[in-house]
């Protein structure tokens, strides 16, 4: 493997020349590897991102895994900590942006589809320690199936809360 | 009254900032030595202004002006001073003021330094950061100003303003909403300033590389002398990524450091091409390679920087970063977008003015060695890119949104960390310009082969898959190397210069401080890959509900709980804290008190994990729930983290490395050559 052969010293420090050699084999190689890396991770890994709504009205079965977005209900939120299964349901919220925009923020939207009774519904059991995030509005992020039974199991959950950031008004001058 | 002054400042500095730009441009472009005054002069005083409008702000946090919107949304009375003073970087708007801030003092800080040295290339530095000032001074003022206020109008409604509307009276809350009971901790703390330092600090070499460009200085001056920036924005970078993972550690109550949330990842990328840039400008730096490269690094590292300030202000991702949703993101697009197409074009204009006449020859080199790190640590950043962006991208063109999880960057960008370990592995003991698989064998098998020692033992100890022992032995291998190369090259030279050993190790070791700065750097991150595997690979749970006096078992420890405490605290808390103690083979270890925090004002519980660590494995105990009544059964989730301080310490390590590299060298012609 004397890969000094072909090229003396002295000679390549002077000439300014890109030969197509070994380098670019290697890099080709190296980049061949990362697209079947990302190939087959994605081929595992990749989940569609759907509504309530959206995965309501899909035919049984189409998704195996999957990720839903939606508020969570205050009133519906159980915690059996014996046995760490955890459940609540999750009320519809649009997934697009400009829908989230136009109906006046995301905070207004989460307001507005919590209290709204004809909101679609997804029960979702989680086994796992109940997040310090997981209340009234706030949104959740489940990733996992909806089972024969129309629960939604999920294997990941994730919080957001608007009201972590978002402009609160102060309740001391609503009055 | 005091917030007008801080809200007036930055209208100022919007202009002077402008100013300085326009000045810059016309000094340089017509040879006027007053307008290049000028343009000093201005972009100087951003520095000061907005001083003054950080100091309103702190005021105005600390005075517990709630009538203020920012002011009420960060901070309340029983808040410490620390935390309030913290408040700044807490919000949304206090965030980007102080980002902003934090750039006018660094370019300050060039302007008094480098303004006689680097007379041509320091009014395009000018313009390049204060054209970033002026659009960061104009996303505050107009989109999101920290200094407005509530008012009540007439018909009972409550809006937030700058100036007293007609009709309107001024809200006056007693006392503020505070900030999320998650931030206030330590790590919370620092993490965000570090991070924003780190991001800005880069802003430097970035500036520095389109003077050079424009001016046409093709030579590495501009990366010279913008060395220490670069690895000062790198290290503050780094300590705001592990600070942030600390954090997690510490309170979100997973048992997690790092959950490859897009809002991690996006102040990832940029720590990834920063990385692969300083390994690059080495080699501008000794061999006069990658010229292009580097200022491509350099413009993508700054696009990442601003995109990943965009991230964590757009409500783009979910994640327990974001803030709420704004209308900054048309206008950050925009910005990356103008600044990216500018800076590509002009290096495509200067594309045959750096070309270097130097090129790499062998496949075992250390040249190559850097080559194929850059094309990993950038491959590692596409896959992160691509995950980051692949909701978007699939909508596009399925109109479906598609997701991916942890599992897509583990399993994609793992066999890349690996890679990588293996080149810091060999990189010690490969020549520069010629070298040879046999040369390497010849100087690699010793190390190699004591390497080999630490899987083997993690196989007798019971290790069973075997990435886990493929990830010990590379972590091993870099230690390893690092060390015999450190030590070989100590004992030659006390037996060249008939030097004790003790001497020999410090002369050499402070007359090439990058080199072993950045030796040391490797052993740290090969530290922290062993607590990485250790997390990953190697973490046993448990979860039960006991009552009191039972006991949990886990890989050999058993944990006894106690009893079960629930105070009101005089700052608003209500604790529940668990008494537990963790016992082995019939001797107690240690008391931990896992415990929630349940805070009545913003209805929020903070779950506090017991933690005993030791180096070799963490005992991370969290209280999951407890009976509301009786408070005797309770149930916790207990995770054991092997070799998990390994991670924390290796980053302790990376940092002192990374100081060595920075430290001022008194001689400064000093010996650069490196030992073959």
């Amino acid at each position: 493997m004397n890969n000094n052969t072909t090229v003396s010293p002295d000679q390549s420090m002077e000439k300014p020349v890109f030969k197509i050699n070994k380098f670019i084999i290697g890099g080709l190689l190296l980049l061949a590897a990362v697209v079947v890396l990302v190939v087959t991770s994605l081929k595992g890994n990749a989940q569609y991102y759907l509504t309530v709504d959206e995965l309501l009205a899909s035919p049984k079965g189409q998704y195996s895994n999957v990720r839903v977005s939606g508020v969570v209900l205050g009133d519906t939120i159980q915690y059996d900590a014996q046995h760490q299964v955890l459940t609540f349901t999750i009320a519809n919220i649009p997934g697009d942006d400009n829908v989230i925009e136009e109906m006046g923020g995301i905070a207004q939207v989460l307001h507005t589809a919590s209290t709204d009774p004809s909101a679609s519904r997804l029960q979702v059991e989680y086994h796992d320690v109940k997040p310090d995030l997981l209340k009234n509005e706030a949104q959740a992020i489940v990733t996992g199936q909806l089972g024969e039974d129309g629960i939604f199991y999920a294997d990941e959950l994730l919080l957001k809360c608007p009201s972590k950031y978002e402009e609160e008004l102060p309740e001391q001058v609503q009055n | 009254m005091i917030a007008n002054i801080g809200f007036g400042v930055l209208v100022i500095t919007l202009v002077t900032s402008l100013i300085a730009v326009i000045t810059a441009v016309y000094g340089v472009t017509s040879k006027t030595r007053a307008m290049l005054e000028t343009s000093r002069l201005a972009a100087l005083s951003t520095f000061p202004l907005l001083s003054i409008s950080i100091a309103v702000l702190i005021v105005l946090l600390l005075s517990g002006n709630f009538e203020y919107v920012y002011v009420y949304q960060t901070t309340s009375l029983s808040m410490p001073v620390y935390l309030k003073i913290a408040a700044l970087w807490g919000g949304q708007q206090g965030s980007l003021l102080f980002w902003c801030w934090l750039l006018s003092g660094f370019t300050f800080i060039v302007l008094i330094r480098k303004w006689k040295q680097d007379r041509d290339l320091l009014p395009w530095v000018i313009v390049v950061t204060n054209i970033t000032i002026f659009f960061f001074t104009l996303l505050v003022l107009f989109f999101e100003n920290p200094f407005l206020k509530y008012y009540i109008m007439y018909n009972g409604e409550i809006i937030t303003s700058l100036f007293q509307p007609f009709h309107a009276i001024a809200a006056d809350p007693t006392d503020g909403s505070g900030l999320n009971p998650l931030l206030r901790h330590f790590g919370m703390v620092v993490h965000p300033p570090m991070l924003y330092l780190g991001f800005v600090g880069f802003i430097i070499p970035f500036a520095y590389a389109i003077a050079a460009l424009i001016e046409g200085r093709t030579d590495d001056h501009w990366l010279k002398a913008t060395r220490k920036w670069s690895l000062t924005a790198w290290l503050f970078l780094s300590l705001g990524l592990v600070l942030g993972s600390r954090w997690a550690y510490d309170v979100l109550g997973w048992g997690g450091y790092w959950s490859w949330d897009p809002v991690e990842i996006s102040a990832f990328m940029p720590w990834l091409t920063g990385t692969a840039y300083l390994h690059s400008m080495v080699m501008q730096d000794k061999r006069g390679l990658f010229k292009h490269w580097n200022i491509a690094l350099i413009i993508l590292t700054f696009c990442l920087v601003i995109f990943g300030t965009f991230l964590t202000r757009s409500g783009l991702f979910s994640s327990v970063h974001a803030f709420s949703e704004s209308e900054l993101g048309p206008a950050f697009f925009i910005f990356i977008t103008v600044m990216f197409i500018a800076s590509l074009g002009l290096l495509l204009y200067r594309w045959s003015s750096l070309s270097s006449g130097y090129q790499i020859k062998s496949f075992f080199s250390r040249e190559s060695a850097f080559l194929y790190n850059n094309l990993l640590f950038i491959a590692i950043f596409a896959i992160c890119l691509l995950g980051v962006i692949f909701p978007i991208l699939s909508e596009l063109f399925t109109g479906q949104q598609v997701t991916v999880g942890p599992q897509f960057y583990e399993s994609a960008a793992g066999p890349l960390f690996a890679l990588l370990l293996l080149l810091m592995g060999i990189v010690p003991l490969t020549a520069w310009s010629t070298s040879t698989a046999r040369n390497l064998g010849k100087s690699i098998w010793k190390p190699a082969l004591v390497s080999l020692t630490f899987p083997i033992a993690a196989l007798i100890l019971g290790a069973h898959r075997w990435v886990a022992v493929l990830a010990i032995w590379l972590a091993a291998l870099v230690i390893c190397v690092t060390l015999y190369d450190y030590i070989r090259s100590i004992r030659l030279r006390a037996a060249s210069q008939h030097e004790s050993i003790g001497k020999a190790f410090i002369t050499l070791t402070s007359r090439n401080r990058r080199r072993y700065g950045g030796y040391i750097i490797h052993v740290g991150v090969a530290l922290m890959g062993v607590g990485i595997i250790g997390i990953e690979f190697f973490q046993t749970q448990t979860q039960s509900m006991v009552k009191q006096g039972e006991t949990l078992e886990l890989s050999g420890y058993t944990v006894t709980y106690n009893n079960l405490e629930i105070t009101d605290t005089p700052d608003g808390r209500n604790v529940a804290e668990a008494e537990m103690t963790i016992t082995r083979d019939g001797r107690d270890l240690k008391v931990v008190y896992p415990r929630i925090d349940y805070y009545y004002d913003s209805d929020q519980a903070v779950t506090v994990p017991g933690l005993r660590t030791t180096l070799a494995d963490d005992l991370y105990i969290i209280l999951v729930d407890w009976e509301p009544v009786t408070s005797e059964g309770a149930t916790f989730k207990v995770f054991r983290n092997p070799l998990m301080n390994w991670f924390w310490i290796g980053s302790i390590v990376a940092v002192l490395g990374t100081l060595l590299a920075l430290w001022p060298s008194r001689e400064r012609k000093s010996i650069q050559k490196e030992p073959a």
